[in-house]
């Protein structure tokens, strides 16, 4: 495998761009491995690189059901932050955003993580308290880059949102996180396969699990649409289907719901928004940011009904455009190029859980709801590093299938025991 | 775009009503022991496929209706109100 470096780029620019090898292999499918993850989205890779990577488990494999990046790592609009609040979350994305800001050194790989701002726009005296308070509790916190915005700074910054007198919902400031950014989805994908499958790891692609065998409280094999693979350690990380394998395990059922989210990006723009753009008010919803090709890339609430179709539906497309006509209405005119859907699985509170499971050997990765991109590194990071170890580690010790019998729930919305209500 | 026949209006488009979720979950008395209550407000079958649930007519007659879907294909094979009595009553014609 070519590693990238600027003297390689300019010598294949020079040379027609023949030498280019495969970035990783398309291996056969062993009968054993000592750690199996099961989902090859952008958790389930990031996992196996740092199991590879931390703590030398080379032999290891990554199953996908369909392509790698075609599940919900294709399916998103590559938000990146980490202005929580809660405790818990707030450590667990601000060491998810540290680690983002080296992943393309680490990679060896350019996942384009552009920082060019967080606006969370604000519309109310309430709503600008609600936000200084948090904003304020994380600059305490170790996160120094979340500030509050009044108008005039804010107009400086987004001179075209709808700052109108007749405006439908009237801006009054912006919650702001200056390191907050987008990252290009597919370079996340690529660059952690390429560099699992350097360590050794086997990333078997079209191969679905049909069933799962147990031998009591541990799981012996999984059976694949690929062949039967036995598995020293096993690790869910299947957003959107954790449900069906959870009971294809004899599990019972889960603090979760699969939902699905739609999202749009629109024909290729000059530079028109230099920052993601958030704006939530009431039952609206709407998130923006330009890729670096142009496009808008945009979405808005859940479809609010369970479903497992990666299809969305017409109600919630005329519900964004709405929202980003009311903040943005030199939208107006811009053709939509492509919408789609990706199940995400909603928990009871709207926080995830990286955690031991009722089996031995099986550990569980689910439940980002809206926002598992963001977390990918710190996601991969801790999860390896509780399937190496076969404990939690404090920063993950609250996010644990049990915590609504103790009490404990890590609710940032304040929306209660109802996944639909957790956007 | 998904319909759903309610018994009360007619076929209407889904978006004049309000998903009200997984409508297989009876809720334990009031005493009942703290895990049933846990399990009932927190764990889901999360079904792929053939699942009852309840939705509301919000913008219609607000009547509260058990709804038989497919969670993958949205095909809505029964509608039938929320309300045991209504049901009954509806079934027998009166």
């Amino acid at each position: 495998m070519t590693r990238f470096s600027a003297w390689n780029v300019f010598w294949q620019g020079m040379s027609g761009q023949r030498g280019w090898s495969r970035q990783w292999r398309d291996p056969e499918s062993k009968p054993h491995y000592d750690a199996v993850i099961v989902g090859g989205g952008l958790h389930g890779l990031a996992t196996a690189y740092y199991l590879a990577k931390t703590y030398g488990l080379r032999n290891a494999a990554v199953l996908e059901k369909g392509w790698i990046g075609g599940g919900n790592a294709g399916r998103n609009t590559t938000i990146v932050r980490s202005n929580y609040a809660r405790p818990g979350n707030r450590q667990f994305y601000e060491h998810s955003l540290k680690l983002w800001e080296e992943l393309s050194h680490e990679l060896n790989y350019n996942v384009m993580f552009s920082q060019r701002s967080h606006i969370a726009l604000l519309h109310s005296p309430g709503a600008i308290d609600a936000a200084a308070r948090n904003y304020n509790t994380l600059r305490r916190t170790g996160t120094p880059d979340a500030e509050i915005w009044g108008l005039e700074q804010l107009k400086q910054v987004v001179p075209h949102l709808n700052y109108a007198a007749g405006a439908r919902f009237p801006v009054m400031g912006a919650a702001v996180q200056k390191r907050a950014g987008t990252a290009r989805h597919d370079a996340v994908v690529w660059g952690y396969a390429r560099a699992a499958d350097q360590l050794g790891v086997d990333i078997l692609q079209n191969c679905a699990v049909t069933g799962v065998e147990r031998d009591g409280g541990r799981i012996t094999a999984l059976e694949t649409t690929r062949g039967r693979i036995t598995a020293g350690k096993v690790g869910f990380a299947v957003a959107g289907n954790t449900s069906r394998l959870w009971s294809m395990a004899g599990l019972g059922r889960l603090p979760i719901e699969s939902h699905k989210l739609q999202a749009f990006v629109s024909e290729p723009l000059k530079p028109l928004l230099d920052q993601v753009m958030v704006f939530g008010m009431g039952g609206a919803h709407f998130y923006i940011s330009q890729s670096d090709k142009g496009g808008m890339v945009f979405g808005g609430d859940l479809d609010w009904y369970t479903s497992y179709a990666q299809r969305g539906n017409l109600p919630i497309v005329q519900d964004v455009a709405e929202a980003a006509m009311s903040v943005m209405p030199c939208l107006g005119r811009v053709k939509l190029l492509r919408h789609w859907a990706g199940v995400v699985d909603m928990s009871m509170d709207g926080s995830h859980f990286i955690c031991r499971t009722p089996l031995d050997n099986l550990y569980l990765n689910t439940g980002w709801n809206y926002g598992g991109f963001k977390a990918t590194p710190a996601a991969g990071w801790w999860f390896a590093d509780l399937i190496a170890n076969g404990r939690p580690a404090p920063i993950i010790a609250d996010f644990d299938l049990k915590r609504f019998e103790r009490g404990l729930q890590i609710d940032e919305r304040g929306a209660g025991p109802d996944p639909k209500l957790h956007g | 775009m998904t319909r759903i026949s309610c018994p009360f209006c007619g076929p209407r488009d889904h978006a004049e009503f309000s998903y009200g979720g997984d409508g297989s979950i009876t809720y334990p008395a009031l005493e009942a022991p703290m895990q049933d209550w846990h399990d009932a407000v927190f764990l889901r079958e999360n079904i792929c496929g053939w699942q009852v649930e309840t939705w509301q007519h919000l913008h219609g007659c607000r009547m509260w209706l058990k709804v038989e879907r497919d969670t993958m294909t949205h095909e809505i094979r029964s509608v039938a109100p929320a309300h045991p009595g209504l049901a009954a009553a509806l079934e027998s014609g009166l």
